[in-house]
């Protein structure tokens, strides 16, 4: 009976608390920076597509939101003709940033991307392509690779060994 | 006996009760979200109050279904019981001096055999329904009645003994002094527990039980008759705190403020009470129910009744 009594009171006392709702729109609630939100495509400091049309985030994505045409460019860089993503059914997994080689694709904390129509929700690669490099400056794809493609041979990569002349004994 | 402007009062009552029990919606969940650190329906017009339009929009526009298995007329009659006897009970209610619409001299009996009547409405609503889970809370909703309206009448002999009357009007003046929850304290709390049993509020909310019953009784209406229970239910919960201050609380008495503003003030202090106790307190379980009714309440009035009538014929 007592600890009933205490209830009431203790339950009345919430009266005079604090509210804990966020009331959204007029009030935004805080976003981690690395909360997982709207897709970007991100550009290399030189301003250059970083995404080399691998498909290795549409082959992570869970529920196929990504589909994209690879091709190359005269210099024999690979780039994505068109890149699309469905956001009515990306779930905003993160699994396609966790799986992109060149830190092209990368997740954003905005969630606000609400439409009348469901056609709208389809991003497309201008859509998605950004003018910066996202969370990782500084970095480009191509200056650590070691693959030759035009303007940049084998070996003269940041921090790449010369390649290894196959006509030489010598180890 | 009866009021100067019969018909003013009786427009008047049916209006006010109406539009504060529709109005009880937004109270009731305003103040369950500021005792869970929320803040409730807030959007619709100022503070949220146009909640009550837009629900009414909604329950009026929504498909009035009867299920093919129901008893068909049982079924629509149902929800109807419960706000005539609710409201009938209004009509012997004092607010204040003058208005009130019939001056009964046993306007507590009166009260009483409505609120008893008004338990036809559950039961059969939950037999008409024609399903498992109605029936039950049907069945608990009569099991309840018959624990708990034993009880209630008897808490209320106390006032009765010291009033002298079965008229509220002479109950109230009776307490120009001294208002009846001092002497009768303890049949004040035996009433309260025996009016949140008979307006099924939370902790004796068993007829209802949505965790275990679906929605109990009202499983199966939907429309404008499930918003007949709903706007039923808390037009019982204003007048059991209706009640409650009459017969303890000294109706409209009161120093400096309109005998009309003391009434509602304290009507509505008691019906935030009842809404703290909803979200404070769990639901009984059926036996517990059962067993507090006959073990714990019946004899407590007893002994208050006994108590109280040998104290008074002592004073007399």
């Amino acid at each position: 009976m007592l600890s009933l009594l205490r209830t009431i009171w203790s339950v009345f006392l919430h009266t005079f608390r604090r509210r804990v709702t966020i009331q959204y729109p007029e009030q935004k609630p805080y976003l981690a920076p690395r909360t997982r939100g709207r897709i970007i495509l991100s550009r290399d400091p030189d301003g250059g597509e970083r995404c080399v049309a691998c498909h290795l985030c549409a082959v992570a994505c869970p529920v196929d939101c990504i589909s994209l045409q690879a091709t190359e460019d005269e210099n024999g860089r690979r780039y994505p003709e068109f890149f699309r993503i469905n956001f009515s059914r990306c779930i905003l997994c993160g699994y396609c940033e966790e799986a992109c080689p060149t830190y092209a694709i990368q997740l954003t904390p905005d969630f606000e991307m609400s439409e009348y129509k469901r056609q709208n929700l389809v991003y497309e690669k201008e859509d998605l392509l950004i003018d910066g490099p996202g969370k990782y400056p500084g970095y480009n794809y191509w200056r650590v690779s070691g693959v030759q493609v035009d303007g940049k041979g084998k070996g003269e990569a940041e921090n790449e060994a010369p390649p290894v002349d196959l006509r030489r004994l010598l180890p | 006996m009866t009021s100067p402007y019969p018909l003013a009062s009786i427009l008047g009552i049916l209006i006010v009760a109406l539009s504060v029990s529709a109005l009880l919606i937004w109270v009731e969940r305003r103040l369950l979200a500021l005792w869970q650190d929320r803040y409730g329906p807030n959007r619709v017009g100022p503070f949220g109050l146009l909640q009550v339009v837009a629900d009414m929009i909604k329950i009026f526009t929504k498909e009035d279904w009867i299920p093919p298995f129901a008893d068909k007329a049982v079924f629509v009659i149902a929800p109807a019981i419960i706000m005539v006897t609710v409201l009938l009970s209004f009509a012997v209610l004092p607010i204040a001096p003058g208005i009130i619409v019939v001056d009964l001299n046993i306007a507590l009996l009166f009260f009483l055999g409505m609120s008893s009547l008004g338990v036809y409405s559950i039961v059969l609503a939950g037999w008409a329904s024609g399903n498992k889970y109605s029936l039950l809370g049907g069945l608990r909703a009569a099991a309840q009645m018959i624990s708990y309206e034993v009880f209630m009448g008897i808490s209320l002999m106390g006032v009765v003994l010291l009033a002298g009357s079965f008229s509220l009007t002479t109950i109230v003046e009776a307490q120009r002094n001294r208002w009846f929850v001092l002497p009768q304290f303890l049949g004040f709390v035996l009433f309260l527990i025996a009016g949140m049993a008979e307006a099924r509020r939370l902790p004796f909310d068993l007829p209802e039980a949505e965790a275990e019953l679906v929605a109990g009784f009202h499983s199966e209406y939907s429309g404008m008759k499930f918003g007949m229970f709903f706007v039923g239910e808390y037009l019982g919960i204003t007048l059991i705190s209706s009640m409650i201050t009459v017969l303890f609380f000294g109706g409209w008495m009161g120093p400096w403020l309109p005998p009309l503003v003391w009434f509602l003030v304290k009507v509505f202090a008691f019906i935030c009470f009842f809404i703290l106790l909803r979200a404070s307190l769990p639901r009984l379980r059926f036996d517990q129910l059962m067993s507090l009714g006959w073990k714990v309440m019946l004899p407590l009035a007893l002994v208050n009744l006994v108590v109280t009538g040998a104290v008074v014929t002592a004073f007399k």
